[in-house]
């Protein structure tokens, strides 16, 4: 085991993506507890930075297999498809559409300050992507069918950065609410 | 030689020993060092019995520095040379120190942070710290009859990297070796978590003299976890005081003022501020240098007022906070007070308004910080009393990333990231034949580089002539536990080694620290030397005792040739200890440590193999079959719980 170990192995997690997110949180801090900088204090300089390297390690895989699209990204880049090195995602011209409607309701809602349109579009894609990720489940743990799941992947990629939008456009709201 | 100490952490050397560490809370208005005492952690007074030392240092025109009390006296008096809140200058240009104008200082722009003109010649914050923290050590020294292993510094959570260096830089000018930086909320999470056994999501509301922080805190048994953190590292007490210097302006119609008379009213605003905290008005009355008397009353309404928008700049800082640890306002059992400024009602009124729920305030809101930090001290450095241990997670306040095209910022490690943090990105040249790359370390949330704090500037250089988009430059950004982050690139397709490490342009290179200690009065030319030495000797003596106990532990690990090369090491190493050549005694702890280098490797690889001991594949297997039916509709819909 060193640092090029996968996470799964590292975490000693069977590598899918129903993961158990209880089982992983306790590996964590199992790991953590041996390899924490803190625990290296009064160790030379390189021990310390060999400690540094390895809990940075641990928290980046930890990271990596908390989040659902990024368990899933993580995934697919063990199986040899690396969605980050991609350069141009081309996607169909339906999701295309849809994800401008998405993006046009929310500027609207934030625009004309409505916390309440934000919020139920909010909660729309929340459960969009609640049915996406058991779908990405079935693609990933079941049918192994890599390529499906990159596919989904991918729009699960536009679909969350556009459930941070709305979340920062709630937030701006709220804290103009405080002054 | 690393990593020895995995089995027992920092038992190597005299496991009885009791060893001397300190915590020590930095502040803006106040500084305080404490340590544990036969279990206890308790702060140091000074010789008169105070708690409390006045983070001032005044340079005398006998060329003596003082510090504390006795500088506090000088404030109003000789403003120019009398500093205080320095801590607002650390790692900061002019421009980013607010109400500039209303300082006494000289202020001289100077490489990577402002500086103060005294009578002493030009100080950069970090040595006017210095003395502070000198003076902290030495009333540490006293009380524990020796010479400090090390000390733990708290830090705002909210310093970002420049503030960071530069806290630790002063602390080592004072001769302090840092076994941590601290962040202060999570210091006070420490004092008052251990104290009441608290377990569950605590968040600390830290308004101190300058700097307001919050964190969002997981306790549990033996964990101390930071969920998020949040703040203002230039809104404190100070800003308060600012307000009521504002309103006796508005009031007494005043013209602009001399230095002297702005900082006496300064201070009768500060003690009007104080005053108000347990009465309903506060008369202010100030004699000016030219005779006018001002006669005032602040009462707690009209103070509350003008103060406003400073507690609600604080609820904002709340806000952000518990939406990035994706907790409601509900989940919180309770907020712990921190912070002298946490005194002033209105700020007790909108926590607990905010909260629903009273705050916690059973502990000295201007102790809490060094007692967490003495206990924190006490650990690290391997002073365990009954079986105390726990694991502290923090994380950084602010995101890192780089420029790219545009101006624009690519985050590479995103605000509240665990620490340590590592994270490595491939960038590529635009041009045909480009050789070099421009490399911009930014620290900050906005999406435009011109709105963050631009960290560091440096130039890859010599990347093979390639056609656009070739190369493949991997930038790697390094976070260690102090919060302190490394930037090394290196261009991967050629095996042409372009390979560059910085450390940011505010900090003090070990040269800069080196010649600093000489040049102080307190150190001779070869103290220096003297002292180099010694801490060689003492390194090398830990490294040869922690190289002995993992032999004694492990030596299954390593064939007989490699004990016999490692012993050969240990055995040149002991000779030259004895010795007075620090180049000798550096190269033969090198000559140890490269012997040992494949040892430590595999001690780690089996102490992580033993954090897991126990799981046999079958049950790992057995994990992911169970994992099908049961959980599927679960863990699916996890993934969307926002």
């Amino acid at each position: 085991m060193d640092l090029t170990t996968d996470f799964f192995t590292l975490f000693q997690l069977p590598r899918l993506f129903r993961l158990d997110l209880s089982a992983l949180e306790a590996r964590y801090l199992e790991i953590q507890g041996e390899v924490h900088p803190d625990r290296f204090v009064q160790a030379d300089e390189r021990a310390r930075r060999q400690a540094a390297q390895w809990a940075a390690r641990v928290n980046e895989g930890c990271l990596t297999l908390k989040k659902p699209l990024e368990r899933a990204k993580y995934l697919l880049f063990l199986a040899g498809h690396d969605l980050e090195a991609e350069r141009n995602t081309v996607m169909e011209p339906a999701f295309l559409i849809e994800q401008m409607e998405w993006r046009e309701a929310a500027e609207e809602a934030r625009n004309g300050r409505d916390h309440h349109a934000l919020e139920r579009l909010h909660h729309r894609l929340h459960q969009d992507l609640a049915g996406r990720y058991r779908a990405l489940a079935a693609l990933l743990d079941d049918q192994r069918d890599w390529p499906a799941a990159a596919h989904e992947t991918r729009r699960l990629m536009f679909l969350e950065k556009l459930r941070l939008e709305i979340d920062d456009a709630l937030a701006a709201l709220e804290d103009e609410g405080i002054y | 030689m690393a990593l020895f100490q995995i089995s027992e952490p920092n038992a190597s050397a005299a496991p009885h020993q009791h060893r001397r560490a300190v915590g020590i809370d930095l502040g803006t208005t106040h500084t305080l060092v404490a340590t544990v005492k036969s279990g206890m952690a308790l702060v140091l007074n000074d010789a008169q019995g105070h708690p409390l030392l006045p983070s001032v240092v005044r340079y005398q025109p006998d060329g003596q520095t003082e510090v504390g009390y006795a500088a506090q006296n000088w404030l109003a008096s000789d403003p120019k040379n009398t500093v205080l809140s320095v801590k607002r200058f650390m790692g900061r240009g002019r421009k980013d120190i607010a109400h500039v104008e209303s300082l006494p200082y000289d202020f001289v722009e100077g490489a990577g942070m402002v500086r103060v003109r005294t009578r002493a010649g030009v100080k950069s914050p970090v040595e006017i710290s210095a003395e502070i923290l000198k003076v902290a050590r030495a009333r540490a020294e006293a009380h524990l009859g020796g010479e400090l292993v090390g000390a733990v510094i708290t830090v705002p959570a909210y310093f970002d990297d420049a503030q960071r260096q530069a806290t630790k830089d002063a602390a080592r000018l004072a001769g302090l070796n840092v076994l941590r930086l601290l962040n202060e909320p999570t210091a006070a999470a420490i004092a008052y978590g251990l104290e009441n056994a608290a377990e569950g999501i605590y968040a600390v509301y830290d308004l101190g003299g300058g700097t307001f922080d919050i964190s969002i805190l997981k306790l549990a048994r033996g964990v101390f976890e930071v969920l998020a953190t949040g703040g203002d590292s230039a809104l404190g007490g100070d800003d308060f005081d600012q307000r009521i210097f504002c309103w006796v302006l508005e009031q007494a119609e005043l013209p602009p003022l001399s230095p002297e008379d702005a900082r006496l009213i300064m201070t009768r605003a500060r003690e009007a501020k104080e005053f108000l905290t347990h009465h309903a008005e506060a008369p202010i009355t100030v004699r000016l240098a030219n005779n006018r008397t001002i006669d005032l009353t602040l009462d707690a309404h009209t103070f509350a007022e003008i103060t406003r928008n400073l507690v609600a700049r604080t609820l904002q800082g709340v806000k952000k906070a518990l939406r990035d640890a994706r907790l409601a306002k509900a989940d919180v059992k309770g907020v712990v007070m921190v912070g002298g400024s946490t005194r002033m009602p209105q700020v007790q009124q909108a926590v607990a308004d905010f909260f629903q729920s009273a705050p916690l305030n059973n502990l000295d809101p201007d102790k809490v910080v060094a007692l967490g930090a003495a206990t924190q001290a006490n650990l690290l450095v391997g002073n365990k009393t009954g079986g105390d241990d726990w694991l502290l997670l923090d994380v950084i306040p602010l995101s890192l990333g780089l420029e790219t095209m545009g101006g624009l910022t690519e985050k590479l490690i995103p605000r509240n990231a665990t620490i340590p943090a590592a994270r490595a990105q491939e960038f590529t040249t635009f041009r045909d034949g480009q050789t070099a790359m421009a490399i911009h370390v930014v620290q900050g949330e906005r999406e435009l580089v011109a709105d963050c704090r631009s960290l560091a500037r440096f130039e890859l250089r010599g990347i093979p002539p390639m056609v656009a988009g070739a190369a493949r430059i991997r930038v790697t950004f390094q976070v260690d536990a102090d919060g302190l982050l490394a930037v090394s690139a290196r261009e991967q397709t050629t095996g042409v080694a372009a390979a560059i490490t910085v450390k940011p342009s505010y900090g003090l290179s070990d040269d800069e620290i080196a010649g600093m200690l000489k040049d102080s009065v307190s150190h001779a030319r070869d103290d220096a030397q003297r002292r180099a030495l010694k801490e060689a000797q003492v390194e090398a003596q830990r490294l040869i005792e922690a190289t002995q106990a993992a032999l004694k532990e492990d030596a299954h690990l390593l064939d007989k040739a490699e004990i016999a090369r490692i012993e050969a090491a240990i055995a040149k190493l002991q000779t030259q200890v004895l010795g007075d050549n620090r180049r000798h005694l550096t190269l033969a702890m090198d000559d140890l440590a490269f012997e040992t280098q494949a040892f430590a490797h595999r001690r780690m690889d089996q102490s992580v193999k033993r954090a897991l001991a126990g799981r046999t594949v079958e049950e790992v297997n057995a994990i992911a079959e169970r994992a099908g039916e049961e959980r599927r509709e679960e863990k699916t819909n996890e993934g969307s719980a926002a």
